[in-house]
């Protein structure tokens, strides 16, 4: 219930926000879709925490800023062995094992993962990766693993933990 | 010189350089790749061309763009790998939800 | 004050620029797939993200800049996405990363051969 009156919430400020009309015929045709949206995602019993996660929204506000930096060091990383010109490249493929518990924070992980250039998540199971790393410094910064470890807190490790396997 | 009218310019180059690779890619899996940043450019292109007339009408134009882009490219990649949009599941499988 | 803005996004504006011509050329040069997609993703993240922020300090806080938001944000999730369909789809579909040997791994795979050809000598 507090996972559809979220999204509901969401969708009501993503209308008002993109559309920037605020007449009464608008609204309601607003009011309406989001109505239908949010019936339709409970039919489809889509509306759960993983599909709708507000448990981790604060802690991964304070994660993003982190792998921005991180973003932007990969970025100049990648930048700099395309412009050299011999592509001092090392290309490998690296198996790797995620320590988090649910999978939202395996999926988050591995988005992470291939958010930051250099690494790219090729598979992932279980979770167990399989990442593809350009340069020496990615595949340095991947298995130093401390982004695992932040998306870990994330993800918040006093969760109950059952929730991963319950479609299953 | 416009600040807008430079950033669009570069875009049109790194499109061009990237219409390299789609042409070029050996495998169908560089063309995708290379669709898909082409797609990226071009949302990129239609929400500078906003600022460059100042008409901001063309976000909301930019955004849709970005939604039917990943859209088509997780679609085709499906489709080159099933060769169908909608593969049979075996033993009545609802999918994964 | 207003001008300090304007050099600013300049700045943004050319570096992203930039970063859009180098994952280009980073798609045309590295050798295989896999590693063109690490290109793609220079394209995505840094190019797109500063070509953003550029933009957003033209525009102020205005609901431009909050649609400007979120299609970046709409982006941040969606290109991890794209890109891990098409490698495993490339990967099924049998291409082989090109990958460089470890130093250790080739020693230990000479290393075999030669007990192998040893063994068959036997």
């Amino acid at each position: 219930m507090l996972h559809a009156l979220s999204l509901g919430g969401v969708l009501g400020l993503l209308w008002l926000l993109l559309s920037g009309i605020f007449e009464g015929w608008l609204l309601a045709l607003g009011l309406g879709s989001i109505i239908v949206v949010v019936t339709f995602a409970n039919r489809m019993d889509v509306i759960d925490r993983e599909g709708h996660p507000i448990h981790i929204s604060w802690r991964a506000l304070l994660y993003w800023p982190w792998l921005a930096r991180e973003i932007v060091k990969a970025n100049w990383d990648v930048a700099r062995v395309i412009l050299s010109p011999k592509i001092p490249i090392t290309p490998k493929v690296l198996r790797i094992n995620a320590t988090q518990v649910t999978e939202l924070g395996h999926v988050f992980y591995a988005n992470s993962i291939t958010l930051t250039p250099g690494t790219v998540t090729l598979s992932l199971k279980n979770g167990a990766l399989i990442v593809h790393s350009l340069t020496k410094f990615a595949e340095k910064g991947l298995l130093s693993g401390e982004m695992d470890r932040r998306v870990h807190a994330v993800e918040g490790a006093d969760d109950n933990t059952v929730i991963s396997n319950e479609h299953v | 010189m416009n600040m807008f009218s430079s950033a669009a310019i570069a875009i049109l180059v790194t499109m061009l350089l990237v219409l390299i690779r789609a042409f070029k890619g050996p495998t169908v899996y560089d063309r995708i790749l290379a669709a898909n940043s082409f797609g990226t450019l071009t949302m990129l292109l239609i929400a500078v061309n906003g600022f460059l007339s100042e008409r901001p009408d063309f976000l909301d134009i930019a955004l849709v763009y970005a939604l039917i882009n990943f859209i088509g490219t997780i679609a085709v990649s499906k489709f080159v790998h099933f060769k169908d949009l909608a593969p049979p599941l075996p033993n009545n499988d609802p999918g994964d939800i | 004050m207003e001008l300090l803005i304007d050099v600013i996004s300049w700045f943004l504006l050319i570096v992203g620029s930039a970063f859009l011509l180098v994952g280009a050329i980073g798609l045309l040069r590295l050798p295989d797939i896999f590693s063109r997609m690490h290109g793609a993703g220079i394209i995505d993240t840094m190019g797109t993200a500063m070509l953003f922020f550029g933009m957003f300090l033209q525009a102020g806080f205005t609901i431009v800049s909050i649609k400007l938001f979120l299609i970046l944000l709409f982006l941040m999730f969606t290109s991890p996405t794209t890109t891990h369909a098409l490698a495993r789809a490339a990967l099924d579909a049998g291409l082989k990363p090109l990958v460089d040997d470890d130093e250790p791994d080739a020693k230990k795979l000479a290393l075999l051969k030669k007990r192998k050809k040893e063994r068959k000598r036997l």
